[in-house]
């Protein structure tokens, strides 16, 4: 308050009106690193103009642990748990990636079982990643129904990854040349059954969301990506599809069983926030109609879930007990490691976020030389700053949840 | 097109760029495991990358990553990697460059604007410059780290570690003592088990039998 002690300043609105002269305020403002809506610890520095964004500077790293060095201290297979701590929304999916990498070192393909529970398990992996961003980015705007709904069947999907692999989460399942051990014929069938009743929550999730109105006030029209802006920011997964390109690594460049599986993929038309919440949906759907179709050949094809050769997959327990070969090789495995050949490589697949690529070098001994991590949430993040310039403040969490950001991945 | 590309195609591509590419904008290509890696001088990746995204018959519109890789071995210690996709052709190529401590190499922004963060964190993990970036700032590390922690020579524990401190009420920062690095080489356990050849947890108990022995 302005009393006749207290003189006026420049930023005062309470000063009397200089004829010719605008009173202009700006705020600087931090978003995070401790806000519901800033999905993690971001912290994001907003310049504001009353109420409208003019600059965003997003702080991040807040939770970097140095995975890229950590893994090059490591033999190759124990470095494999640090991919499910990158977006630990969808674990498995980042795992795929990197053992891709090493068996492209190591010239090695995993058995025709394995790659089908490789791609029932990132299927899975989508689903529990779509699920908790269509939801918490309802959340976000002001539902908050459909995250309770949405969680119900992520701990559904947790479960089934528990009975594959022995963690909710962090699997550690994949193996270079397979998978750790084949799936019960149960869990098949379980997770066939999921697969009939799914839909119906997508349903009833859309009756939800996409025709309220509050939740299109929010969203149409907010944070448009041209495909020119698409391209340019190093985009990938939802945030090019939804801006109507037509490009996804499970088509185009394919990989484990997508080749032979049956699905649509979902191209939005605007390109903003809406479009994206749209195309997630869909991607749940098909993503369902993947996962049944692996199901169905799963039941069919019995087989070797990972290769024989002991020099890198490890021998089963059963056989340790009685073959002292299998013995020796386990003891070389778990204290030495394998060995690639020397060199570099990049393995990617399309995680639910987008491109998620590994780039080993191999210098020839146990341990990869260099990692790195492309995280597709890493550019997205990126593009906030442009994104929001001349929207609301009350888009930015909008905006943000549309980005499909998790801070595990980008941080590292 | 078909995926994965077969061995003809990418080294018929890699020649093809090399040899278009224009006096010694790219100086080598090499094909392995499926993927063309080329190479080129530091100073002219700009153009090398802008003849890359520009070329109608590649077309290679998106910087997908880019890497630091640190040699310390190498005269020019740092390799700058630059992975780029081509969505209409579906292609991948590779583009590596090499650095020094001193010497910058020409920020990729003006070509990609993706490069701003990627730079940034070639930046803060290696301290590698890059000539012209808008806004060189460290993206990942701490507020006041210093160092380049994914250099081989910084130690994987760092030099610092924090703790709250309950009588000055804030957080501190001292020198590395909780942690123990245990470096442990597995490399070559048995064979050429010369003492102290390759030591594993333990080997320092049996050393003085082993000189016994040989007497």
């Amino acid at each position: 308050m302005t009393g006749a002690a207290s003189p006026a300043e420049a930023t005062d609105f309470f000063a009397p009106d200089v004829p010719g002269e605008t009173k202009v305020r700006k705020f600087n403002i931090n978003f995070g690193p401790q806000h519901p809506a800033a999905h993690g610890v971001l912290r994001l520095v907003l310049e504001l103009d009353g109420e409208v964004v003019e600059r965003v500077d997003p702080h991040i790293g807040l939770l970097h642990r140095g995975t890229e060095k950590l893994i090059e201290a490591r033999p190759y297979q124990q470095t494999i748990p640090y991919m499910d701590r990158l977006d630990y929304v969808a674990p498995m999916n980042q795992e795929h990636a990197y053992v891709l990498a090493i068996e492209k070192l190591m010239g090695v393909e995993a058995p025709y079982r394995g790659q089908l529970i490789r791609t029932l398990y990132d299927e899975i992996g989508r689903i529990l990643n779509h699920l908790l961003n269509v939801t918490t980015q309802a959340m976000d705007v002001g539902a908050l129904t459909p995250p309770l709904w949405g969680f119900e069947q992520r701990e559904k999907l947790m479960v089934f990854y528990e009975r594959a692999s022995g963690a909710r989460m962090h699997a550690n399942y994949y193996r270079v040349g397979g998978v750790r051990q084949d799936l019960p014929e149960a869990l098949v069938r379980d997770i066939s059954d999921w697969c009939d009743h799914f839909p119906k929550l997508c349903d009833d999730l859309e009756t939800l969301i996409t025709g309220n109105r509050i939740f299109k006030q929010r969203n149409v029209d907010i944070g448009v990506v041209t495909k020119d802006e698409a391209m340019k920011w190093g985009f990938s997964g939802v945030m090019v599809r939804g801006s109507g390109i037509e490009w996804d690594l499970r088509r185009s460049q394919p990989y484990a069983c997508y080749s032979e599986m049956d699905f649509e993929i979902p191209i939005g038309l605007n390109g903003d926030c809406y479009d994206r919440y749209l195309c997630r949906m869909q991607e749940m759907r098909e993503s369902t109609k993947i996962m049944k179709q692996c199901c169905e050949r799963l039941l069919k094809t019995p087989g070797p879930v990972l290769i024989e050769d002991n020099k890198i997959a490890a021998p089963r327990r059963g056989e340790m007990k009685r073959s002292m070969e299998a013995l020796i090789h386990h003891f070389k495995l778990f204290t030495e490691g394998y060995r690639p050949p020397a060199g570099e490589v990049y393995a990617c697949v399309e995680a639910p976020k987008g491109e998620f690529g590994v780039y080993v070098v191999s210098d020839g001994t146990n341990r990869p030389y260099r990692v790195k991590i492309r995280a597709p949430g890493y550019p997205h993040l990126q593009a906030m700053d442009w994104m929001n310039r001349g929207h609301m403040l009350a888009d930015v969490s909008a905006i943000l949840g549309s980005l499909d950001i998790v801070f595990g991945e980008i941080d590292r | 097109m078909s995926w994965p590309h077969s061995i003809p195609v990418l080294e018929k591509l890699g020649k093809a760029i090399v040899s278009k590419g224009g006096k010694g904008l790219f100086t080598s290509y090499e094909q392995a495991f499926g993927e063309v890696t080329l190479t080129a001088p530091a100073a002219r990746v700009v153009e090398a990358l802008t003849w890359l995204h520009d070329n109608p018959a590649y077309r290679f519109t998106q910087l997908i990553d880019l890497a630091g890789a640190d040699y310390p071995e190498r005269e020019k210690r740092f390799d700058v990697v630059y992975h780029l996709l081509s969505m209409t052709k579906n292609l991948r190529i590779r583009l590596k460059v090499q650095a020094d401590e001193d010497t910058a190499v020409p920020s990729a922004v003006s070509v990609f604007p993706a490069a701003d963060w990627y730079e940034r964190e070639a930046f803060d993990m290696y301290g590698i410059f890059f000539e012209g970036h808008p806004d060189l700032r460290r993206i990942l590390t701490d507020y006041g780290f210093h160092g380049h922690p994914l250099r081989k020579d910084f130690p994987m524990t760092g030099y610092v570690e924090v703790r709250y401190d309950d009588e000055l009420k804030r957080v501190v920062y001292e020198p590395v003592k909780s942690v123990e690095w245990r470096n442990w080489d597995f490399l070559s356990p048995w064979e050429g088990a010369e003492p102290g050849y390759a030591p594993i947890p333990g080997d320092e108990k049996a050393i003085p039998q082993v000189k016994d022995a040989r007497k």
